[in-house]
């Protein structure tokens, strides 16, 4: 674009924003956006204060709707021009905090970009703007036996732009993958005001898969206005098996024994028992709630097929000693186990003040460690846990119940949740599989990466957003930010970052 | 000294110029991309499976194990790669698989399963100043940081020397079956995008000189009732005919003149160009002999890309130019990992670094 920001990326520390002149910077947007596509006032900034992680709030300068790519791009050269940050917001579902504004800058929605621009049976793709609902693209490929695999819980809200920041998941990821494996092309806008296409509905590009680079950016790398989907035929059928057992360990060595028998099942969840308690008077699942942990474990294809692999499935989960097995007789019944699961949080939220979310992934034969360590630190904290996990892929989604308005309880939970991060990538895991590093889990970053990792990811994230505008100081923490957790939280006295001065 | 130390001073003493690496596994591909340039760092010393459990699905190798070693230890707990990377070396060269991560090179299943970068889950990478670095994971689920490790894949060594591989591996299917039918070009192009938007178990098509060969991959049950519904002839080399297609071995893929890859949407029709053509990936892959300007027309008109994959005149470039925005990423990209200009140079783009 025509200026460049005086601003620069880097590693070291995050960068001082304070500088921004807010009347500037909001004269200029004035001038690209609609007045009612400007929110400046406190009142409508409110609701953009944060995202589906609310223990995390940030009123921004000005938010701004963006209705096309136009305008997304004129937006972008302002703030590149006038050195101001920017997060891109799509549904504000996230449970990171990726949304979360920052103080010194604007945040750009992309909720009004929500048009279906293209839809090819034949071709099986989507061409859809970055506002679209998940679901709604799945609703659109309906009528032609197709649709759009990764089904994060919060499909009916969360947005396809939000999805492609997260890499999101959903229940059936393990058999039909994540948003990096569905997503074909995104289309987006530099800071620099560059438009960039990254992947093509061909099944590569020449040169760097920088698509793969930009799916999990959590909007620090470009803002996305387009993304083409792979579009997948309907399975003919799927039942699914709902599993008790009166171990959680058990429930556990059971996922690995029906991956050790050659079965990839369309989606295999576990839930403990507070979990099923939670959610049965919620949703009337018929969830056994004298077991210690059920596992929901599906069958998708041809009807042949699914009456084979369901033998297959019974066979193993008896073997692991289930005490009781129930198939969905038919799609209601499916449906029906199902809404437990897809409402725990919802049902979390629903008996206690507060929950908080942790999204760990582990090793699959590592879950009945992880679950007896997370019974002591109920303990610990003197705070309750309930457990849903995506356990065929080893995602592990512990809801933390808490109440803000007792004072010391989110400190606490927030020990808790740190303490299961770190476990996690002790167990050879991660800190978060599919909910993203945001505002929230930086600390955790610096357990998993050295100081050299961090700086890597800082070169990366420059490569695309040299003057470091968008969404600063989320995702990767700086080194100095690290420097100050470790003097926090000294792990069995090992530092990780020596080198870096410490306050 | 281990290995991975030795590579890691022969990064710190080389440089841009006379003393650049060419990184280098069994050399099963050096056909493939741009220019050899450098002394060969032989990536071989570094082998062995370093973990593999298959309740996790995971594999953990260096990068100087030999691909064959690693199918069959796959293949001896019932799974396997499942995007089929092509082996294309025997004896001497053979492949190694670093050299099949970042050469990026996926086989027949590749559009039903996905590509190499659908299964890289995790590297460890020494990088232009020979630091250390550990990206992903051995798990399935992973979204701390940036995807490195995917990124790796088709990078073609010009990023960092990867050390270390984790991959994601599937059960081998249960069954599988050969169709063939006797279909022109823009009718078998017609039917396999009809099929893959059906719930069959297609996991490999091919079509060349009108006839159309399909592979279904499952379990036993949609096996049998695909081939009832499809109907055309069963195969009984069907095996020995992939493996053909993986390894370029039919007689398409014989004789010295340029190969160019064109990579297209499925859907694309039938393309103007003269001479003989095979079709795979559901009509995303096409192989043509003939020059690049011709190729790579043809293919931006239809959407896509072309490359010369192997064979001729390399002077044109080898892949497609890039649009001036990603290419600027793709310098800085190269810049951020190897800023000396150490890896590779000429291999992806010629004046990838400046
Ligand atoms: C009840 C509930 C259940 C959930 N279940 C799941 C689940 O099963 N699986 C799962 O993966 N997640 C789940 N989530 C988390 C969340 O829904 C996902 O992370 C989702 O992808 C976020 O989409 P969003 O549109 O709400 O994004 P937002 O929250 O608005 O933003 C998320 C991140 O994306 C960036 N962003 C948004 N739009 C763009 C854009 N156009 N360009 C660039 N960056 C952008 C933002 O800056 C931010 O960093 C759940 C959340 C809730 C509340």
């Amino acid at each position: 674009m025509n200026a460049t920001s005086h601003r620069r990326h880097g590693a070291e520390r995050d960068q001082d924003f304070g500088d921004v002149d807010r009347p500037g910077l909001l004269a200029a947007l004035a001038a690209v956006v609609p007045p009612a596509n400007l929110l400046v006032d406190g009142e409508d900034l409110k609701p953009y204060e944060c995202d589906g992680l609310s223990a995390f709030r940030q009123v921004p300068l000005a938010v701004v709707l963006a209705e096309n790519e136009g305008q997304v791009a004129a937006v972008l050269g302002i703030c590149h021009r006038l050195g101001a940050p920017v997060v891109a917001r799509g549904a504000g579902t996230g449970l990171s905090g990726g949304a979360l504004p920052h103080g010194q800058g604007i945040v750009l929605s992309l909720a009004k970009m929500k048009r279906i621009l293209h839809l090819d049976p034949v071709a099986r793709v989507a061409v859809v703007e970055p506002g679209v609902r998940n679901l709604a693209i799945s609703e659109a490929a309906a009528p032609h036996g197709l649709y759009y695999a990764p089904d994060p819980s919060s499909q009916i809200a969360c947005s396809i732009g939000g999805n492609v920041a997260e890499n999101a998941g959903g229940v059936h990821c393990l058999k039909y993958g994540l948003t990096v494996h569905n997503v074909l092309r995104v289309r987006g806008v530099t800071v620099e005001g560059e438009i960039v296409e990254l992947g093509s509905q061909a099944l590569d590009v020449p040169g760097y898969d920088l698509l793969a680079l930009m799916i999990g950016s959590e909007g620090l790398l470009a803002v996305v206005t387009e993304v083409t989907v792979k579009l997948v035929p309907k399975p003919e059928t799927a039942r699914v098996v709902m599993a008790s057992f009166d171990d959680v360990t058990k429930a556990g060595d059971a996922v690995a024994a029906i991956i050790a028998a050659g079965i990839i099942p369309a989606g295999l969840e576990m839930m403990d028992k507070p979990a099923t308690a939670a959610v049965e008077p919620f949703v009337n699942a018929g969830y056994d709630l004298d077991a210690e942990a059920i596992l929901l474990c599906e069958s998708d294809g041809t009807p042949e097929e699914v009456e084979e692999e369901i033998g297959r499935m019974r066979a193993v989960l008896e073997g692991c000693g289930a005490t009781g097995i129930r198939v969905s007789a038919d799609e209601a019944e499916r449906l029906k186990f199902w809404a437990g699961r897809k409402a725990a949080f919802p049902a979390a939220g629903r008996i206690s003040a507060d929950y908080y979310c942790m999204d760990g992934t582990i090793p699959r034969k590592r879950l009945g460690d992880m679950l007896r360590a997370i019974a002591g630190m109920e303990k610990k904290y003197g705070l309750r846990c309930i457990n849903v996990f995506h356990a065929g892929d080893g995602n592990l989604h512990p809801l933390i119940l808490y109440d803000a308005n007792v004072p010391g309880e989110l400190e606490r939970t927030e020990a808790f949740g740190a303490d299961i991060l770190a476990l996690s990538v002790k167990l050879g895991g991660t800190v978060t599989g599919e909910h993203g590093v945001g505002a929230e889990k930086l600390g955790g970053m610096c357990v998993q990466f050295d100081g050299e990792e961090l700086s890597t990811f800082h070169r990366v994230k420059a490569a695309f957003d040299p003057a470091g505008l968008l969404n600063p100081g989320k995702a990767v923490p700086s080194l100095h930010r690290c420097a100050e957790f470790g003097r926090m939280h000294v792990h069995a006295g090992e530092l990780k970052f020596p080198d870096i001065e410490r306050f | 000294m281990d290995a991975a130390a030795q590579f890691a001073e022969r990064i710190r003493a080389a440089d841009g110029g006379e003393r650049a690496l060419r990184l280098r596994g069994g050399g099963s591909k050096d056909f493939y991309g741009g220019a050899l340039v450098g002394e060969v760092l032989d990536t071989r010393e570094h082998r062995g499976i370093v973990a593999y459990e298959p309740t996790e699905l995971v594999i953990t190798a260096r990068c100087g194990t030999p691909l064959a070693e690693i199918e069959a230890a796959l293949a001896a707990q019932g799974q396997c790669l499942p995007f089929e990377p092509p082996h294309f070396g025997a004896g001497a060269s053979l492949a190694t698989v670093g050299g099949v991560v970042a050469a990026g090179l996926s086989g027949p299943r590749r559009a039903a399963v996905g590509a190499v970068r659908d299964f890289v889950l995790g590297v460890q990478l020494l990088d232009g100043v020979a630091r250390r670095l550990t990206f992903g994971g051995q798990v399935m689920k992973n979204v701390a940081g940036y995807d490195v490790s995917r990124l790796m894949a088709g990078s073609l060594g010009t990023l960092g020397l990867i050390l270390e591989v984790s991959l994601k591996v599937l059960p081998r299917p249960v069954a599988e079956a050969t169709l063939r039918f006797d279909l022109p070009q823009a009718q078998a192009i017609e039917a396999m995008n009809a099929w893959a938007g059906q719930p069959l178990p297609i996991s490999a098509t091919c079509w060349q000189d009108g006839v159309l060969t399909v592979r279904l991959s499952g379990a036993r049950a949609a096996v049998a009732a695909a081939c009832r519904k499809l109907g055309g002839d069963l195969v009984d080399e069907g095996a020995a005919f992939w493996e053909a297609l993986r390894q370029q071995r039919l007689d398409f893929f014989a004789g010295g003149e340029i190969l160019q890859r064109l990579a297209l949407p499925s859907v694309a029709p039938p393309l103007d160009l003269p001479g003989a053509q095979l079709i795979e990936w559901g009509g995303s892959q096409r192989w043509w002999r003939g020059d690049a300007a011709a190729a790579r027309q043809a293919a931006s008109r239809a959407g896509g890309h072309a490359t010369s994959f192997r064979g001729g005149d390399k002077s044109a470039g080898v892949f497609q130019p890039l649009p001036a925005p990603l290419m600027q990423i793709h310098r800085r990209l190269k810049a951020a990992f190897d800023p000396r200009g150490v890896f590779n140079p000429g291999r992806l783009y010629p004046d990838l670094s400046t």
